[in-house]
């Protein structure tokens, strides 16, 4: 079907009267994409954010397979560094001093107007498609059946560390204390289990940075932030095709 | 009836087993072993000199043990695989390709392979040995490996299918060889069979935990299942070359006249099994250009960055082009030249392997995103603990080549 082209000197006057809705949609839409390609190369355009963010959601029967489906959006640009989250993890699920299992990044865009620093905080994605869950030979490390999350039986760990090579976002160390590899599993032994809502980082970001929450629930914040078109969402990462459960969006 | 005759049977082979046993093998063998305490003197010097080596080597590995691998090694949580992987990977890839080739022989029947089957199946099982006890070391914990492959056995893992097929082909060879030593050549040419296609399995399943890491596209993709089968048949020709040459050396001998043959047809198979992979080597740079930006940093890295020296030098000139020369000037006749020339590609080809594990790792997991922490590609180099490793590693198989070539008798067949 060709649309019309708007002819301006039938208008009376220049403003968006005259537009149709239909118009005014695509307009927006080339918009929001050129945001989206020029946000950065990792980045997804965040129109019609659900189909694109999972890159192929139809796979899935239904939209979140898990139940509650636990997910975190980060509000990359409300980072100022404080790193109260790591101290948080740490202290809530004994990290040595020689790993982590969250982190923040700083990328310098010398280039930029204004501010030219910005923090991108980093943690387990507890993807959908885990490569590290496939790869473990003793099926030490699992993705839970009912929340998703991607756990570690340390007891089964052998130590060949394929999971951390396997992981494509640095997510796994070993601990020599618990002789196992460990990673974050969202807190769900130290915390959720024990009827906390947030994980321990999430409860001590000063910032809002960290959102967590059920993305299967329709009323949970996660879920309002992703379904919306008005700013970008993104994944780390896509083209591994790992399906994270860990968002990022900035404003 | 079945019953019956099916205990005839093992009750024969019972008794076979039991007369050779008695008679000629087991005095041959006692007889072998009076022989190797009056060898002569280079070798003793040689013997010696390489068990201290082992010793030293054996003894700085078990205090990497006690102090802890993440102090002793110097893998990091961004390199996890460093040159033990890559060594492991050496020793079975090697044991892998002496048992293809001189499957040709005994297994497929081709006479001219024939004369080398048994050393190439004893050295076989000196090197998965000496590969496991490399992974040993690697592995955090071991003995929960062997409690939980079984009874948690993650089968979507290729770490797990190798891990299992190396097993039973360790087991096959062993039988294989106590069969050979028997003289009962169709139960070992079965054993054979079995080991043949359980090592071809397996080493292709190691090639697959790298090849199946999506994450890692510098690995990724069904080229290294396959390389790696090719390059177990280059390293196997190489391995049979050193061994028989060496052997013959210990022994004092020389070479009779199929022996020769088989060490020409073993030099021709090895070089067209070099031939394959520059073929290969070739294609995996030409299309790794064209590939996604982390794929081409680690090529830009093993071309003209810090990994240019061990690819040029190691790899290209000693691993492919130097041997290839060789063996076609040698034209399957000058063992000395061919021996040479498989020394030289078993060297590139350890390095290649190490360049393998390590260069697949050295783009860091957050490089596109531009990221302070990870602007530059990451680096490695071997501890002293992992070198010594390695250091124990090849003198194991030193010491037990040499002490086989006595305790067997220079592994004289009788194959008809």
């Amino acid at each position: 079907m060709r649309k019309d082209k708007i002819d301006l000197d039938e208008f009376e006057k220049e403003d968006m009267n005259g537009v149709s809705p239909m118009e005014r949609r695509e307009f927006l839409k080339i918009g929001l994409a050129i945001t989206g390609i020029f946000a950065g190369g990792t980045l997804l355009s965040a129109v019609s954010t659900m189909s694109r963010v999972f890159a192929s959601a139809d796979e899935y029967a239904e939209k979140y397979p898990y139940k509650p489906h636990y997910s975190m959006v980060m509000r990359q640009d409300r980072c100022i560094d404080c790193e109260r989250c790591m101290e948080a993890c740490i202290v809530t699920n004994d990290v040595p001093d020689y790993g982590y299992r969250t982190t923040i990044l700083q990328k310098d865009s010398p280039d930029a107007i204004g501010q030219k620093r910005e923090f991108i905080p980093v943690l387990c994605n507890q993807c959908n498609n885990p490569p590290c869950v496939r790869a473990c030979p003793t099926k030490a490390t699992y993705k839970d059946k009912k929340n998703g999350i991607v756990m570690m039986e340390y007891k089964k760990c052998i130590g060949c560390k394929t999971c951390v090579v396997a992981c494509p976002y640095n997510a796994r160390y070993f601990n020599e204390e618990k002789h196992a590899i460990d990673k974050c599993n969202f807190c769900v032994d130290t915390r959720l289990s024990k009827g906390e809502k947030l994980t321990a980082c999430a409860a001590a970001c000063p910032a809002g940075v960290r959102i967590f929450g059920d993305l299967s629930d329709t009323g949970s914040e996660v879920y309002r932030l992703i379904h919306q078109i008005e700013r970008p969402v993104w994944v780390m990462r896509p083209e591994v095709g790992a399906k994270p459960n860990v968002f990022y969006m900035k404003g | 009836m079945p019953n019956e005759l099916k205990t005839a049977k093992v009750s024969d082979i019972v008794k076979d087993v039991t007369r050779s046993f008695d008679s000629d093998v087991a005095s041959n063998w006692y007889s072998n072993l009076l022989e190797l305490l009056s060898g002569g003197k280079s070798y003793y010097v040689l013997l010696i000199i390489t068990a201290v080596i082992v010793f030293a080597a054996s003894f700085t590995t078990l205090n990497a043990l006690n102090i802890g691998y993440r102090h002793a090694y110097n893998v990091t949580r961004e390199i996890p695989w460093g040159i033990l992987i890559s060594t492991y990977i050496f020793f079975v890839v090697t044991s892998t390709g002496l048992c293809i080739v001189s499957s040709i022989g005994h297994v497929f029947g081709v006479k001219d392979f024939m004369p080398i089957a048994k050393r190439a199946v004893f050295m076989s099982i000196v090197t998965i040995t000496v590969g496991f006890t490399v992974i040993f070391f690697e592995i955090e914990n071991p003995f929960r490996m062997a409690l939980y492959n079984v009874i948690s056995p993650g089968l979507t893992s290729n770490i797990w299918w190798m891990g299992t097929l190396y097993g039973a082909y360790m087991v096959f060879m062993i039988i294989e060889y106590i069969f050979l030593l028997l003289n009962m050549h169709s139960i070992a040419m079965y054993a054979g069979l079995a080991g043949l296609l359980s090592g071809l399995a397996a080493h292709s399943n190691l090639g697959a935990i790298f090849g199946m890491l999506h994450a890692r596209e510098f690995w990724y993709g069904p080229y290294l299942p396959i390389y790696f089968i090719v390059s177990a048949l280059a390293s196997g020709c190489a391995a049979i070359i050193i061994f028989t040459y060496l052997g013959y050396k210990i022994n004092n001998e020389k070479m009779d006249k199929p022996m020769e043959r088989a060490m020409e047809v073993v030099s021709k198979l090895g070089a067209l099994m070099v031939a394959v992979l520059i073929f290969f080597n070739v294609w995996k740079i030409i299309t790794g250009f064209v590939g996604g930006a982390g794929k081409q940093e680690a090529l830009t890295a093993m071309f003209a960055g810090p990994y240019a020296f061990n690819f040029w030098f190691f790899e290209v000139m000693l691993g492919m082009l130097l041997p290839f020369a060789l063996f076609l000037y040698s034209k399957g006749k000058n063992i000395p030249m061919m021996f040479l020339a498989s020394v030289l590609m078993t060297v590139g080809i350890f390095i290649m392997r190490y360049d393998l594990v390590v260069i697949g790792q050295v783009v860091p997991s957050y490089h596109e995103l531009g990221v302070n922490e990870y602007k530059g590609l990451l680096q490695y180099r071997p501890s002293f603990y992992e070198i010594m490793v390695v250091v124990a590693g090849v003198g194991i198989t030193a010491l037990s080549f040499m002490v086989g070539e006595r305790v067997f008798k220079g592994h004289k067949s009788e194959i008809h």
